[in-house]
């Protein structure tokens, strides 16, 4: 009796540890799986067999038709422009040529209007998310009030991304008249990682000891004095780090901007302005709307591949960078303030 | 062996009595306690408290834990106006003639008038040089010469000049712990408080660096009014001239420390100072 308890028990134990073993490996199968599938295919597409050996054009070309057709027996997939180009090397030849859209050039406006995406969202965050956070952490008694506000930023933090794009789109593009633009998505995207921010910073402020406030304040400091000279100070490399990872965030999403800031396609660079305020009110290319505009809203077929994986691939490349550098300057922090 | 030395060298209490005789110290006494009762939100640790703390000389609170002493010293410095709920709920606290719970006061002006170190050590993460000025910088003070002055000066009033002057530059983590105490006096000593508060100065210190702050303690005497909150009653016996005990949150006995460790009046204080409780 007591042995085949022994045994059960032992047998129950395995079964639920391979039941966490599977799962935990399924993790790792599928981080595996996203990250080859994708590198592979898009280094295909990013670099190239002969020096120097990056497929420059792609990083550095607008977006292009792809022209595809058969020519004195030969095979040729050329863009908008070589095509043109080709044309005009072979005056009188006419081709049957199929288009592909934005299948050739690169991706060089998409990646310029994400990190404009990231730099303005992020700018409009932290200035909001640090000043809360001071708020709620140095000077908010623990009131009804005070509740109801985190009750309300963690309510923010669930709020899917789409609903914040409906919002961004109805305030900011339609009721402000922002119109598509730099301006609306920065604030679109902004709001939605504010929660995020706001919590981070408020874990770094708390994680400034007691002790610096106090022997400030015994001086003869004042609170602000305190919190700008002793606190803050301390608290901003954790608040940056872990707001790094809020730009991965930015980065990556595709719903808060398809309303408010993205275009399929813009021919003009975000600089190239006629005055320098309507640098604002411009809709620009971004990289995960492109790649869903790539590998949704366009005919698939054997040469559209290369655009989608390159996209992705440069996506994911700019994500990691980016969680790197984040631990990178928690690491260097960390060894600089120990408590 | 430093400890022991140190008492040899500074025999406390009588000297103490002879300086400063009872009577004078009733009028010109630095900080009034009045008749204070203190909660934190409905729970009351300080009962009727009446206490009158001489002007330069060291006066010990002892007592057991959780007995209101190191409350009755945040009062001081208004430190506990920090914590959420706690309140003077009777009485008042009169520094120099003034209720420093009065509307009209300044608690800027009174943190820098009374200054205070901590239990645990806390410098900040800065230079040794930038610790010491930062009360000064807060102040507004600006002119290099005058900072460096204080800055040395400090240091050297909390004996810590002949090690850290070659390193003023270099961060106060750095400094040991009881080098990093002693920084945190110099700190508090660059404002010119009147008052210096000390919350169990030594508690993490070992012996050799509590025999220092010991002696530094009792030479800051004769330029400062000093309260020390002291878990170690051989500590209290060392370096202060006055030592009040309380016990479950009211004062028990207030006296000359050489009274009150070798002819108390009250049952309580005997039996605590004698190790029977507490």
């Amino acid at each position: 009796m007591s042995k085949a308890h022994a045994i059960r028990s032992r047998i129950t134990q395995k079964v639920a540890f391979w039941i966490f073993r599977i799962a935990t490996y399924l993790i790792l199968a599928a981080a595996t799986y996203i990250f080859l599938d994708i590198g592979i295919k898009g280094s295909r597409t990013l670099f190239t067999s002969r020096a120097p050996f990056i497929n420059v054009p792609f990083f550095t070309q607008r977006p292009q038709t792809l022209f595809v057709f058969d020519y004195d027996g030969k095979k040729y997939t050329l863009s908008d422009q070589d095509f043109r180009a080709w044309k005009e090397g072979h005056p009188g030849v006419e081709v049957e040529a199929s288009s592909v859209a934005y299948s050739a050039g690169g991706v060089w406006p998409c990646i310029v209007g994400t990190a404009l995406l990231i730099v303005g969202s992020m700018v409009f965050a932290l200035a909001v998310g640090i000043c809360s956070a001071i708020y709620l952490s140095e000077y908010s008694q623990n009131s009804q009030f005070i509740r109801l506000i985190r009750i309300a930023i963690l309510n923010l933090a669930g709020v899917p991304s789409i609903v914040f794009g409906l919002f961004g789109f109805g305030l900011f593009v339609i009721f402000f008249h922002w119109n598509v633009s730099l301006l609306s998505g920065w604030l679109t995207l902004g709001l939605m990682i504010l929660p995020a921010i706001i919590t981070a910073s408020e874990e770094s402020l708390r994680a400034v000891p007691n002790g610096l406030r106090e022997g400030s304040l015994a001086l003869g400091a004042t609170k602000w004095q305190t919190i700008r000279k002793n606190v803050l100070p301390y608290a901003l490399p954790g608040i940056l780090t872990s707001s790094i990872l809020g730009i991965g965030r930015v980065a990556g999403e595709t719903a808060p901007i398809m309303f408010t800031a993205a275009y399929a396609l813009r021919d003009e660079m975000p600089w190239q302005v006629p005055h320098w305020t309507d640098f604002f009110f411009q809709g620009v290319m971004a990289l995960p709307y492109h790649i869903y505009v790539v590998s949704s809203k366009i005919p698939q077929n054997e040469y559209t591949e290369r655009v989608q994986y390159g996209a992705a691939c440069i996506l994911l490349l700019v994500v990691f960078c980016i969680a790197l550098t984040s631990i990178v300057l928690r690491e260097r922090t960390r060894k600089r303030l120990s408590w | 062996m430093v400890v022991m030395e140190n008492e040899i060298v500074h025999p406390a209490p009588p000297l103490a009595a002879q300086k400063l005789p009872e009577s004078e110290t009733t009028e010109s006494a630095m900080i009034h306690v009045d008749d204070i009762d203190f909660c934190y939100g409905t729970r009351q640790v300080l009962f009727d408290v009446n206490l009158e703390i001489p002007p330069r000389a060291v006066t010990a609170f002892i007592g057991p834990s959780g007995c209101g002493k190191t409350t009755l010293l945040r009062c001081f410095n208004r430190m506990n106006d920090l914590i959420d709920g706690a309140r003077i709920s009777q009485g008042r606290v009169i520094l120099d003639g003034q209720d420093i719970n009065a509307a009209d006061l300044d608690v800027v002006d009174l943190r820098r008038r009374v200054g205070m170190v901590f239990q645990k050590s806390n410098p900040f993460p800065k230079s040794i040089y930038e610790n010491v000025a930062y009360g000064l910088r807060v102040l507004g003070v600006t002119k290099r010469s005058r900072i460096n002055e204080a800055v040395e000066k400090s240091l050297r009033a909390a004996a810590l000049w002949e090690e850290a002057k070659d390193r003023l530059d270099s961060n106060a983590y750095g400094l040991s712990g009881g080098q990093q105490q002693r920084l945190c006096i110099a700190r508090a000593l660059a404002v010119e408080p009147e008052v210096v508060l000390m919350d169990e100065p030594c508690s993490a210190l070992d012996p050799i660096a509590t025999a220092k702050v010991e002696e530094l303690i009792y030479q800051l005497r004769e330029n400062y009014t000093i309260v020390i909150v002291t878990h170690n009653m051989q500590q209290a016996g060392r370096c202060s001239n006055y030592t009040a005990f309380f016990y479950l949150g009211r004062l028990i006995e207030f006296g000359p420390t050489s009274k009150i460790f070798t002819n108390p009046s009250e049952r309580q204080t005997e039996d605590y100072i004698t190790g029977r409780f507490g």
